[in-house]
């Protein structure tokens, strides 16, 4: 008991440090998870962390959160959980509370306003590379293609709300997949 | 108190609902934030270079500011609240029933339907960012006389090269903030 204390205790310093310097959030994560969790403090193993990440992507939420939640959990049970995942909140929450209460102030001259006008340009190429990355990671075939194209036209152009297309495609994935597996057993 | 509990529960919906983190949650977040007058598309988009600039994940920090804006400090607690507990709730089950989860016929076959859904959403998503950033007036000719229409769209251009040529995204939100500054002073 005192023993996985001092764990979680060590677990929500940990992802303290996590959070606190990893920019771009999910993804550049890992690297550092792995360093401080695996290579230094030896709790889990390497093939952990592929495991970790692949539950991480195919459960809802920020990527970050659910490894954080994992390896806690891993390491020592619910409370260890617990930090490691107060751990990883934690820096963004405190910066981005400082951040927002300057932002207003900022934004209100007139040089910032220009600095936007270019920085949300660039931020459109930034959510277009990443679009790009995802895709390139998305398995292709003709129902993939179709599920695309319908929750684009659907969100794009029909107004239907996102969270009917997200359901709408989770049952169109378990359905097809069903069948698809009902006739390779044929 | 009221605009608390909203606040936790819209983002605990978008929590729960978007499988893929990062920016696989932005068109869920836009959706809601944009419904509920929270923010305009501009500020949105601003907030996700400031989010690209500062650490930790896009969804925590954008439940923050969102929360901040209408809440204060409590708004902010509970919209980060509401993003984090699906996630933690959910990882703590799958956690205990890892190997059925692992091997799940149902998990993979949603998933093969929500990878790309993702990638729909986010186009979706490209289009309406497209539009604040080509036309911030509104969709009409006129934005082909309007000499900021060819500045953004410069800016966007030689952004994307730096973004394909994988230069980092704080580099590219310090050039195109430049740019932006210059232009507005010079033209």
């Amino acid at each position: 008991m005192k023993e996985n204390f001092k764990k979680a205790f060590t677990l929500f310093l940990t992802f303290l440090k996590i959070g606190a310097f990893t920019f771009g959030g999910g993804y550049a994560m890992i690297p550092l998870i792995q360093k401080e969790v695996v290579e230094k403090k030896k709790w889990i193993t390497d093939e952990d962390i592929l495991e970790i990440v692949a539950i991480a992507e195919s459960t809802p939420g920020p990527i970050a959160i659910n490894s954080a939640t994992f390896v806690g959990f891993r390491v020592a049970g619910f409370w260890g959980a617990f930090f490691a995942t107060l751990g990883v909140v934690l820096p963004s929450f405190v910066i981005i509370l400082i951040i927002s209460y300057i932002l207003n102030e900022f934004q209100s001259i007139e040089a910032v306003k220009y600095a936007f006008n270019g920085i949300r340009a660039g931020v459109l190429a930034l959510i277009l590379k990443a679009l790009y990355t995802m895709y390139k990671k998305c398995p292709k075939g003709l129902a993939s293609y179709i599920v695309m194209a319908g929750a684009f036209i659907a969100t794009a152009f029909l107004n239907v709300p996102i969270l009917a297309v997200i359901i709408a495609c989770a049952l169109f994935g378990l359905i097809s997949s069903y069948i698809a597996k009902r006739r390779a057993k044929k | 108190m009221m605009a608390l509990l909203e606040l936790f529960l819209t983002f605990f919906k978008i929590g729960a609902f978007t499988v893929g983190g990062g920016y696989a949650m932005l068109p869920f977040i836009q959706e809601e934030v944009l419904a509920h007058g929270w923010l305009e598309n501009s500020d949105l988009i601003n907030f996700i270079a400031v989010s690209e600039s500062t650490p930790g994940p896009f969804a925590i920090n954008i439940a923050t500011y969102v929360g901040s804006e209408v809440g204060g400090i409590l708004g902010s607690v509970a919209a980060t609240l509401g993003v984090v507990l699906p996630s933690f709730i959910i990882i703590l089950i799958v956690a205990r029933i890892y190997d059925k989860f692992k091997s799940s016929s149902a998990v993979k076959g949603v998933m093969t339907g929500l990878k790309p859904a993702v990638i729909g959403l986010i186009g979706a998503a490209v289009l309406s960012v497209a539009e604040t950033v080509f036309a911030p007036n509104g969709l009409s000719v006129s934005i082909f006389s309007e000499i900021g229409t060819y500045v953004s769209l410069i800016i966007f251009a030689l952004s994307a090269v730096l973004a394909f040529k994988k230069v980092h995204p704080i580099i590219i939100i310090l050039i195109s903030a430049a740019l932006g500054i210059a232009s507005g002073y010079l033209l």
